[in-house]
């Protein structure tokens, strides 16, 4: 029966996740277009977008470009699959990270300055995050002793009780993995940016609409891990988790709209301090209980 | 299966005495290509043999075999003899480069070996020679990326001297010690008494310290002297385990050691494990693998990174039984974990080629050696992966390496830029050797992931392993990611390049890259059929496998998925209509699209280079502090053991 | 089906303004005019832009600049000139650097008068492009042969 599920929840993620990215998106340019006091552009706004992109022109720099893109979203669709499949979470990120360096060279086979430059700060980010990504799936084999994202349904308590250091650092990272201000540096959704576009620079038409749709992937799959932290065999507990995914996707729109781009470095040593203070405190403080006790 | 032990150790010397004598280059050739192929063949049918056998464990000398007990001895005298004659050498040099410190370093060993030998102290016959699934693998390993590096060595050399014509072609030198080197290994990993492992182990560092000072520049020299004193270092710290085994146990047997309790032996399991870090060259002792890089890049690719170095963390491997929970075993998870992390941030700041991988060697065996410290059997069957796949992929890259070196007139990252255009073959060797260090699903992130897995389940301070991992891992998937940046990036109009890569080097470069495939693909009944056992033998009762079935299936799949969606992308990619357009740059390109036009209205040339982040992570900022939290951490570690011990 | 209408992404360029359009350019972006409503993205970068708007007149240094940057934009794309100077040169155009209009280059599609252009005007040129961006979409089913080598 637990197959059957598993299989139903990654196919709805391949079929839904874009609808739901999309969907969440324009919400993000609406809210975003609120919070600032003006009107903002449809809620339906990417879509009308992804079209576009998808039957414009394709200019490129390099043949490869469009193979590392493609492999991008593959190897992202994959991360999500996997994930909402309840496969072993370290796996998951293995996968992630893989799809993160299709992206960078991506921009990189072109040898274009901005994409490069761009590329280069997008390495920045995932040295900044990748620590608290894998310590976030060691903080739900601590609590649930198994890296198999399956299992918070076999618990008891949601999984935040014990990690709620983890959920903080997470938080604090998921600022730069969805490319929300103050950690936006390499690629920015806001118009202006010192870097043209920055990682996405050289990327038009279909190039571009593939990206878009990645990114799409990519956040529904972060917000489910969100909601991880959330979910238990409590019947509540999904219920629950939607309010936490809203939550989190709203305080993150919250912050883009407040802070402005730090530089580089600022975002390495917060984000590792975060890491280190809040991921791996939480950690040492669970496994000195699990000694004493 | 005697006979094939005793020729796998004495082929390699007979080998080396005749590549000593030849001067001419043919004959080298057919000498090499024999020699390899016949290491390679004794290897495997030592293996086939032992397989069906029933892979038991085997020790030597036993009741009718060719090595009597009655042998054994005069085999100790010759041993003596030699460690004799390599102390004379190593004191007439250092005399001579007025490095006294070192010669009394090596006569001080030496004479404790002798002192234990000539007293009759160290008589014991029984069990010199030991062959287990580790010791096997280490074979295995030695023979073929041993066996093809020096392949590798006949183009390579011949390259080297014709670039270098300011040193002196010492060829007949060079793979004399590359032979003496493999016969050192094998005698090494099939030793069971601690005495015949500190001969090999000594022969080791001194081969070390040779083709270090192989082009007798005043930096080859001075490197090669710090290599030496920090090996000697490590083979004081063996011969003074060596001496309190003698006097405490009666024994010098390596297995009688282990056998013991593991709180009566403390002190000797820490000399040893001692030696092994320095062996590993782990971080108050990575300096010397650095400065190792000034060798050519064959005796890297061999000693420095897939074999000698290994010898460490072998050792390490071996000893885990008994470092489980003990103080030594929380030394060893510290200087291990740190050196992981600190090494992989020093990486990035770097773009010589070699220092990169040097860096990356000394990181890769922090991991393996925090592995063995743990010294559960979890760990050590991560540590076990790790060395396997290690030592395939670190080969084939500093073999590339040494190729690109040759090609383009540099091995500087930076110099590689769009090599994936001028030099296609070498370029792809270069990707699939840094896959294989990183990517998922290849292998060294699968052992990773392992190592991860079984930090966690050992618990208690294991934990802390963990978070040092996490980060260990980020820094790592940088400086990797940014080489691969490098290579791809082509600037427009980039040319193909003549490749001048030796037909030699190129059969090694395919054998490495086909291996490492091939070790992907099958490591997961690898590990069930010959990991798992191994474990039981090294002294594990509760050894099985950590990764459940559909993991390892998911994994299979996704590496066929990191072949097949480029591929099919690239067959896509030719059904989108794509119009080429030049590159942005803010304004006029000039000409080529390399050029831009400046306020001036001047043609300006663009040139990308990679972030090195030297400010943050820079070598002068990192090292000494970490040395020095190392030392300290020895120290402490010895001064409990010490007093816990008597 | 979501046209190419909804969703015109916007490249400003400055030519050689006085700053006097280009600051209006930016005001229809501020919630008073809130240029987004219409989907409209200003983004930096050709590749992914519409709408290449230009202020100000073309001179004889940046006049290959707008030629590549148009030349690198993907097609559909159409131009729109904001103020006189870059709908004729204006009180500029018979400046020793200064060659003209942006018409003098490259294809103009919508011309904004004005000294400067009020937003509601550079709004009502945007909305005047997409309909000549319809007409481009529609008339070139497959992509055309565009200046993209130019």
């Amino acid at each position: 029966m637990i197959y059957l599920y598993r299989i139903l929840s990654m196919l709805a993620y391949v079929l839904l996740a874009p609808f739901v990215g999309g969907f969440l998106a324009g919400l993000d340019r609406k809210l975003s277009a609120r919070m600032q006091g003006r009107i903002g552009p449809p809620l339906l706004q990417p879509f009308y977008d992804l079209a576009k992109l998808f039957k414009k022109q394709v200019l490129a720099v390099s043949r490869y470009q469009f193979m590392m893109v493609a492999s991008f979203l593959t190897m992202v669709i994959g991360t999500g699959t996997l994930f909402f499949g309840g496969f072993d979470l370290l796996l998951v990120f293995f996968v992630l990270t893989t799809a993160c360096m299709f992206f960078v060279l991506a921009a990189t086979v072109t040898n274009s300055p901005y994409a490069e430059l761009g590329a280069q700060r997008e390495l920045i980010q995932m040295l900044s995050y990748e620590p608290m990504i894998l310590l976030t799936a060691v903080g739900f084999y601590m609590v649930n002793g198994s890296f198999r994202g399956v299992d918070v349904f076999y618990t008891g308590t949601p999984a935040i009780v014990r990690l709620p250091g983890v959920f903080i650092g997470l938080l604090f990272i998921l600022t730069i993995k969805f490319r929300k201000s103050p950690f936006d540096l390499s690629t920015s959704h806001h118009a202006h940016q010192e870097l043209v576009k920055g990682v996405t620079t050289e990327f038009s038409g279909v190039l571009m609409g593939m990206v878009e749709l990645s990114h799409w992937y990519e956040n529904v799959f972060l917000l489910g891990l969100v909601a991880l932290f959330f979910v238990s065999s409590a019947w509540w507990s999904s219920l629950l988790a939607v309010g936490a995914v809203l939550l989190v996707w709203f305080l993150e729109i919250l912050i883009d709209n407040t802070s402005a781009r730090v530089k580089w470095n600022h975002m390495l040593y917060s984000a590792w301090i975060v890491t280190a203070v809040c991921g791996g405190g939480n950690l040492l403080v669970l496994e000195i209980i699990r000694m004493l006790f | 299966m005697e006979l094939w032990i005793i020729s796998l150790i004495l082929l390699p010397f007979i080998i080396a005495v005749a590549q000593f004598l030849i001067r001419s280059d043919r004959i080298r050739k057919v000498l090499t290509y024999g020699g390899s192929g016949l290491i390679m063949a004794t290897a495997l049918t030592l293996a086939v043999l032992w397989y069906m056998k029933g892979q038991d464990t085997l020790s030597l000398p036993n009741a009718n075999g060719l090595l009597t007990e009655a042998i054994v001895p005069y085999i100790g005298y010759g041993m003596l003899g030699v460690e004799l004659l390599l102390m004379c050498v190593v004191v007439w040099l250092s005399v001579r480069y007025k490095k006294f410190l070192i010669a009394l370093l090596s006569m001080a060993q030496t004479g404790l070996m002798c002192w234990l030998e000539l007293s009759g102290k160290i008589h014991e016959s029984a069990g010199v020679i030991y062959l287990d699934r580790l010791s096997l693998l280490m074979c295995l390993i030695i023979a073929v990326v041993g066996g093809l590096i020096c392949i590798y060595a006949l183009g390579y050399m011949k390259d080297y001297h014709h670039h270098h014509t300011e040193f002196g072609d010492r060829r007949p030198f060079f793979f004399a010690m590359l032979y003496i080197f493999l016969g050192a290994m094998f005698g090494l990993v099939l030793s069971g008494s601690l005495v015949w492992i500190y001969f090999f182990w000594e022969i080791t560092s001194i081969i070390s310290f040779l083709l270090i000072g192989y082009t007798k520049e005043e930096q080859a020299i001075k490197n090669s002297f710090r290599a030496l004193w920090m090996n000697l270092l490590g083979g004081a710290a063996f011969a003074a385990a060596i001496a309190y085994c003698a006097l405490t146990l009666h024994s010098v047997n390596l297995q009688v050691l282990l056998a013991r309790p593991a709180g009566k032996i403390g002190i000797m399991v820490f000399l040893l494990a001692f030696a092994a870090l320095t062996k590993s060259a782990q971080i108050p002792f990575s300096k010397w693998l650095l400065g190792a890089m000034v060798a050519p890049t064959p005796s890297s690719a061999l000693l420095h990174s897939a074999t000698m170095v290994k010898a460490g963390v072998y050792l390490l491997l071996r000893l885990s039984p008994v470092m489980g929970g003990q103080v030594t075993g929380v030394m060893v998870q510290a200087v291990g974990g740190l050196t992981f992390f600190i090494a992989s941030m020093i990486a990035i700041t770097h773009s010589d080629g070699k220092r990169v991988l040097a860096w990356s060697t000394v990181s890769n065996l922090g991991l393996i050696t925090a592995c063995a410290g743990v010294g559960t059997a979890e760990t050590v069957w991560a540590g076990v992966i790790l060395l396997i796949f290690h030592a395939v992929s670190k080969a084939l890259l500093f073999q590339t390496v040494g190729a690109v070196e040759h090609a383009i007139g540099s091995r500087n990252i930076e110099d590689m830029h769009g090599l994936f255009r001028r030099q296609p073959g070498l370029a792809s060797a270069l990707i699939i050797g840094i896959a294989g260090m990183f990517l998922a699903p290849f292998g060294m992130l699968i052992a990773k992931w392992e190592a991860l897995t079984s930090f966690l389940n050992a618990g208690g301070i294991s934990v802390l392993l963990v978070i040092l991992v996490a980060f260990g891992s980020a820094t790592t998937m940088v400086y990797w990611t940014k080489w691969l940046i490098k290579l791809l990036a082509v600037p427009a109009g980039t040319r193909r390049e003549d490749d001048h890569t030796e037909n030699s080097q190129w059969m090694s470069l395919g054998c490495h890259m086909l291996l490492m495939l091939i070790l992907c693909a099958a490591y997961p009944f690898f590990s069930d059929g010959f990991v798992t056992p191994m474990l039981g033998e090294l002294g594990f009762a509760d050894a099985h496998q950590l990764l459940s079935l559909p993991d390892r299936v998911v994994m299979i799949c996704l590496l066929a998925a990191v072949f097949a969606i480029p591929a099919l992308a690239r067959i896509l990619s030719k059904k989108v209509h794509i119009e080429q357009s030049p590159l942005y740059m803010s304004g006029v390109n000039e000409g080529d699209h390399r050029h831009y036009e400046d306020s001036y209205g001047h043609p300006k040339k663009m040139y990308l280079s990679n972030w090195y982040l030297t400010e943050l992570f820079g070598e002068q900022k990192l090292y000494r502090p970490v040395a020095w939290a190392t030392v300290v951490v020895i120290v402490v570690c010895f001064i409990l053991t010490y007093g816990g011990a008597f | 089906m979501p046209k190419f209408t909804k969703s015109p992404w916007v490249m400003h360029y400055d030519g050689s303004s006085c700053n006097g359009c280009d600051i209006e350019v930016l005001a229809s972006m501020t919630p008073l005019y809130d240029i987004e409503r219409l989907g409209v993205v200003n983004t930096g970068d050709p590749r992914q832009a519409d709408i290449l708007l230009i202020t100000g007149g073309i001179n004889y240094y940046n006049e290959s600049v707008v030629r590549q940057i148009y030349s690198q934009m993907p097609e559909p794309k159409v131009v729109v000139a904001v103020g006189i100077c870059a709908c004729s040169g204006g009180v500029f155009r018979d400046c020793y650097n200064i060659k003209g209009g942006v018409d003098t280059t490259i294809p103009v599609d919508v011309y904004v008068p004005g000294c400067a252009a009020r937003p509601e005007s550079i709004i009502d040129g945007i909305v005047q492009a997409l309909e000549v961006l319809e007409k481009k979409s529609a008339a070139s089913a497959a992509p055309t042969e565009g200046e993209s080598n130019a």
